[in-house]
């Protein structure tokens, strides 16, 4: 074929979601990945930056650069975009209860690089009501939350207009278990919750608003039922348009577009046989392509290790090449849209129609989104959705390749490196970040910092837009910290619900169950009173599936569970283990500070005369940390590989009886 | 476990020592024999030094999902500024299928970890009607000896049950915005059994005025224990208004008890009927017709005061 006479369609945006150690670091990466022909970047950062604590917390003991890049202060900002103009870049920042802080730091930097602020464009995620329902960076209640979230909207409409201020995600519902239907019925349910506030906020006049809809892009997800899911792409697409123009009136068709960036599916992916992942991988990214009309305007991609660690520069290069083969060998972007008409789409598109609005009406009936999450609802439908996941993996009606089928496998030479296969972060990089923070606050002015911060919680409590404040915080070199403490201070601060308290009804018993139950029983009686287990997420790791489902089984099984959500400090885990007479602690730590948060736990244990509770953990843990864990006396470790639930609550009960000093 | 010295233990209960604090709650849980003869003597010693202390009992009961866990964190950092320790039994449902349970009153009650004034242990109702645990008596006997305040929170109840009442020196009840459940509660006259009404959530605006205008009008607002008007507040748990209000209720319904001598002797009543209770659960009426009957064995158990829980094994044993 004649290459020159085909016409093709501009590719998507192609990214890498990194970041980690230093802001210096990762502007290296940035660099390299640009050069290797990446087309935008998008920012991960650290959870102490996400959830608004400086590097010196004790909070982020532990957390400093280990998952994403940590920003401090407008310092951090400036190296991390070292030598990237911004007026030519876009940049996508994955950050949320400390969006509007970020967001400010970017335009000070820009001024900075002589930049004009309105040339910028980008993304700020800045949904902060899946953060409760999922991914677990929230800081303040909810009603503070939306505030925050709105004042960036109309901030940015305002001054910023090729930015986009929020990408409504349902990508994390999808991670936490959501089906398809779920996750158009809760994504659009958000993105009402926050229309209806930026209306009601009267910052945007009554004729501009067709261009806040405009602005509002999606963050979707892609899952392996790649059929379904690109029918899920055109069922979003339908009905943002139908609401965009019904509920907010929006004549102009351009600015009712369905615009939405995609990562995909990564709870699906294997710590067995991680090389299959790459098929999974490829397949995902067919959901969100395949159709021209809804193609997705930028993707990245995990890397076949997910479920190990965090990607080498090596892994991520692979991801991105996975796209670039796509986009450029591949005759895909020569076509029309390839499903229109196909009567078989179209009935499984209605169907999920169906499905969507009836659950948006179930959220409606609440009170809306804000409501129905407040109340522990759509976290409990999630929790739930993801139980009946977890089942089905187990009892093997849900197939995964290497998993619970075909789990014979010969050695991968992938894994067998110095380096197990994943990238270890730098262990000095925290003390480094730390310096450098003590440095820089000795360095400013503190009087212009007091009077910056006193400003921001003027605007906060007056409710004046938070943006300009914030910007002058920036410039003024206040702390990520100070910023989120001022908001701490006049919001409060918030723990969601833990949707853990789903029925238990629809539960398939088996033989496998109740013999665990029997178990769990018989050994309570020998020791005098019903089997306790506190289940703890310490630090400031937000993954709480493993620990919900751990809860939920651990119910079922006949345990009483102590389980008070994400985000405890060792001090608090510690404390409740005792004041609640637990048997047993299990810990789920999945951010890679499982080696600091298990020395800080024993030692609050043994702080409070509580050394005599055993301690498990599960969660991402390398062979190697595994080892060492075991060495220091935490009696099992589990990872993703362990499927088999009933095994897990088995070897918890084994523990119990044999630190107990009872027969095995 | 270990075996403990008693004394040892009882005297760190009395300062509040955590781990003897929770140690205790274990025995007191622990069904083995000889866990129970040790937790009986425990809870004798215990009791012979408890009408030193000016301690008070609450209880808050109410509907799921009402707002008791919320309202009673609410209720602690009031005391806590006002110098009182808390100590808090919370009774959360258990499964019927499986016996497992879910604690999450706990989760709604999180407080400063350091602060060594409160200490909160959950509790499932492991098969018992009526909102509370077997233990929860107990229990309650080792907070009374350690903090200020002792707050039972029972499971979300239904119509008729409200064992707390039988417990308690203040019970509390805790009604839901518009869910007409408490007026249902009146007809079927448990309302009577409250000392203190709340309508929790008034930030839900006209649903909570209206549930409280229907409960203050519907409520015959003299307790009969008389010399006491059953109050009917307005707060909400989350937007902390309205618990300074409650929390001096309280206060005042525990001074009315204490001016007219009621504490002790409520509580030594009540603590005869939890026994009775226990040995009817155990040993059916026919066990308590082989002692002599209800009424018979009450009053044996009211005449010897200080060794109690002495004279409940006894009975058990009889009836072994
Ligand atoms: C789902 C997911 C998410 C979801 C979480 C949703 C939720 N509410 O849980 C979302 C999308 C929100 C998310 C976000 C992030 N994620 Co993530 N995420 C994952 C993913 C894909 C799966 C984890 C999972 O839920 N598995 C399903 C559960 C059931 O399995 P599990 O937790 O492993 O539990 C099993 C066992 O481990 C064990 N177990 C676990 N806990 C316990 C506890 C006890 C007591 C017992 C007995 C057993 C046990 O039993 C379970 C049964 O099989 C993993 C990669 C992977 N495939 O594993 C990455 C991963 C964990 N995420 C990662 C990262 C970096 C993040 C972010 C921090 C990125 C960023 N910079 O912002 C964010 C922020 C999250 C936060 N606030 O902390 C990294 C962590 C890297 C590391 N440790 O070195 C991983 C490994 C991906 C990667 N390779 O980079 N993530
Ligand atoms: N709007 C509002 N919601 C509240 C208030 N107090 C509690 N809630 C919410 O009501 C729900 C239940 O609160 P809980 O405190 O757990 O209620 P509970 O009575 O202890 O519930 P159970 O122990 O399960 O019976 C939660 O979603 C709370 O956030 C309040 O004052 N106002
Ligand atoms: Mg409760």
């Amino acid at each position: 074929m004649n290459q020159e006479t085909v016409q093709r369609d501009r590719p998507w945006l192609m990214r890498t979601y990194s970041g980690h150690s230093s802001a210096k670091a990762s502007n290296e990466l940035y660099r390299m990945n640009l050069s290797k022909g990446q087309t935008g970047l998008s920012v991960a950062f650290d959870l102490p930056t996400q959830t608004g604590y400086d590097s010196d917390h004790p909070l982020a003991r532990g957390e400093v650069g280990k998952v994403g890049v940590p920003i401090d202060h407008i310092g951090d900002m400036e190296a991390l975009f070292d030598q990237i103009p911004l007026d030519q870049m876009n940049t996508s920042m994955t950050i949320n209860a400390t969006a509007p802080w970020l967001l400010a730091l970017y335009v000070a930097v820009a001024e900075r690089q002589g930049v004009d602020p309105a040339q910028l464009q980008g993304t700020t995620q800045n949904d902060v009501l899946k953060e409760y329902l999922s991914r677990g960076t929230y800081i303040f209640p909810p009603e503070p939350s939306v505030r925050l979230t709105t004042d960036l909207i109309a901030y940015t409409v305002e001054n910023i207009p090729k930015w986009n201020p929020t990408n409504i995600c349902s990508y994390h519902l999808q991670e936490a278990g959501a089906t398809p239907t779920q996750e158009l019925a809760y994504a659009l349910s958000t993105a009402i919750a926050i229309l209806d506030a930026v209306k009601a906020s009267g910052q945007i006049p009554e004729e501009r608003f067709p261009d806040v809809v405009g602005r509002i892009s999606f963050f979707v997800n892609a899952g392996i039922r790649f059929v379904e899911e690109t029918c899920k792409l055109r069922a979003f697409n339908r009905m943002w348009d139908a609401m965009a123009e019904q509920r907010y009136g929006v004549e102009d068709p351009k600015k009712r577009r369905f615009r939405y960036g995609v990562q995909v599916n990564s709870l699906g992916l294997t710590e067995s046989q991680p090389e299959n992942n790459v098929q999974r991988i490829v397949l995902e990214m067919l959901a969100v392509t395949l159709s021209k009309n809804t193609r997705a305007r930028a993707i990245q991609l995990p890397a076949w290790n997910e479920a190990l660690g965090l990607p080498r520069p090596w892994d991520q290069q692979w991801a991105l090449r996975m796209q670039q083969v796509l986009a450029l060998e591949t005759d895909l972007l020569e076509y029309g849209d390839l499903l229109d008409g196909s009567p078989v789409v179209e009935a499984k598109v209605q169907e999920l129609i169906a499905g969507a609005e009836s659950e948006m009406a179930r959220v409606a009936d609440q009170g809306g989104m804000v409501q129905a999450i407040e109340s522990g609802y759509v976290k409990r439908e999630l929790v739930q959705s993801h139980t009946r996941r977890m089942r089905n993996i187990e009892s093997g009606e849900l197939k995964i390749v290497g998993v619970n089928c075909f789990e014979q496998t010969a050695e991968s030479p992938l894994t067998t490196g110095t380096d197990s296969g994943i990238m270890k972060v730098d262990v000095q990089a925290e003390q480094q970040q730390i310096a450098g923070l003590q440095a820089f606050r000795a360095a400013r002015d503190q009087q212009v910092v007091d009077r910056a911060l006193n400003a921001l919680k003027e605007a906060a409590v007056g409710g004046a837009n938070i943006m300009p404040s914030s910007i002058d915080c920036a410039r003024a070199g206040v702390t990520t910290g100070e910023w989120s403490e001022v908001l701490r201070e006049v919001f409060g601060e918030y723990r969601a619900p833990t949707g853990i308290d789903i029925s238990m009804a629809g539960q398939t018993d088996s033989a496998a169950m109740d013999a665990v139950r029997a178990h769990v029983r018989s050994t309570g009686e020998e020791l005098g009173r019903p089997l306790r287990l506190l289940i703890g997420k310490p630090g400031l790791d937000g993954h709480s599936n493993g620990a919900e489902q751990i809860a939920v089984k651990g119910r079922d099984a006949g345990f009483e569970i102590v389980y008070e959500g994400i985000r405890l400090t060792p001090a608090q885990i510690a404390r409740a283990a005792q004041e609640e007479g637990v048997h047993l602690i299990g810990l789920s730590v999945l951010s890679g500070s499982h080696l600091e948060l298990v020395e800080d736990i024993h030692a609050e244990l043994e702080k409070i005369g509580a050394a005599s509770i055993p301690l498990v953990i599960g969660g991402i843990i390398p062979e190697d940390d595994a080892q060492q864990l075991k060495a220091q006396g935490v009696q099992a470790v589990f990872t993703p590989k362990d499927v088999d639930m009933n095994a897990i609550m088995t070897t918890m009960v084994d523990v119990i009886r044999s630190t107990n000093g009872l027969a095995g | 476990m270990q075996p403990l010295d008693q004394e040892q233990l009882v005297r760190a209960i009395r300062l509040r020592e955590r781990a003897a604090l929770a140690a205790a709650l274990n025995l007191l849980d622990d069904k083995r024999p000889a866990s129970r003869s040790s937790a009986i003597t425990l809870l004798t010693k215990l009791q012979a030094g408890q009408s030193k202390n000016n301690s008070r009992l609450i209880g808050i009961t109410g509907p799921p999902g009402a707002g008791k866990s919320s309202l009673t964190a609410a209720l602690i950092s009031v005391w806590r500024q006002r110098g009182l320790s808390v100590g808090v039994l919370a009774v959360d449902p258990s499964s019927p299928i499986s016996g497992g349970a879910l604690l999450g009153d706990r989760l709604r009650m999180k407080t400063s970890s350091e602060d060594d004034g409160v200490f909160v242990r959950s509790l499932a109702c492991r098969g018992q009607f009526g909102g509370l645990s077997a233990e929860v008596w107990p229990m309650s006997l080792v907070m009374l000896a350690a903090f200020d305040i002792t707050l039972i929170e029972t499971v979300g109840v239904g119509q008729r049950e409200i064992d707390v009442a039988d417990m308690c020196d203040t019970t509390c009840y805790v009604a839901q915005p518009g869910s007409g459940d408490s007026v249902q509660f009146l007809k079927a006259g448990i309302l009577e059994v409250p000392h203190i009404l709340v309508v929790n959530k008034e930030d839900m605006g006209a649903v909570a005025r209206r549930t409280l205008s229907e409960l203050g009008a519907a409520m015959s607002r003299e307790h009969n224990e008389g010399n006491w008007t059953v109050p009917v507040l307005s707060a909400s748990a989350t937007k902390g208004s309205g618990i300074e209000a409650l929390a001096d209720v309280m206060e005042k319904h525990h001074s009315v008890l204490r001016e007219q001598n009621l504490i002790e002797q409520r509580r030594h009543h009540y603590q005869g009927k939890w026994i009775l209770k226990r040995l009817h659960e155990e040993f059916g009426s026919n066990g308590l017709t082989r002692l002599g009957g209800v009424d018979s064995t009450l009053d044996q158990l009211q005449t010897h005061s200080s060794t109690l829980f002495e004279q409940y094994e006894a009975l058990r044993q009889r009836l072994l």
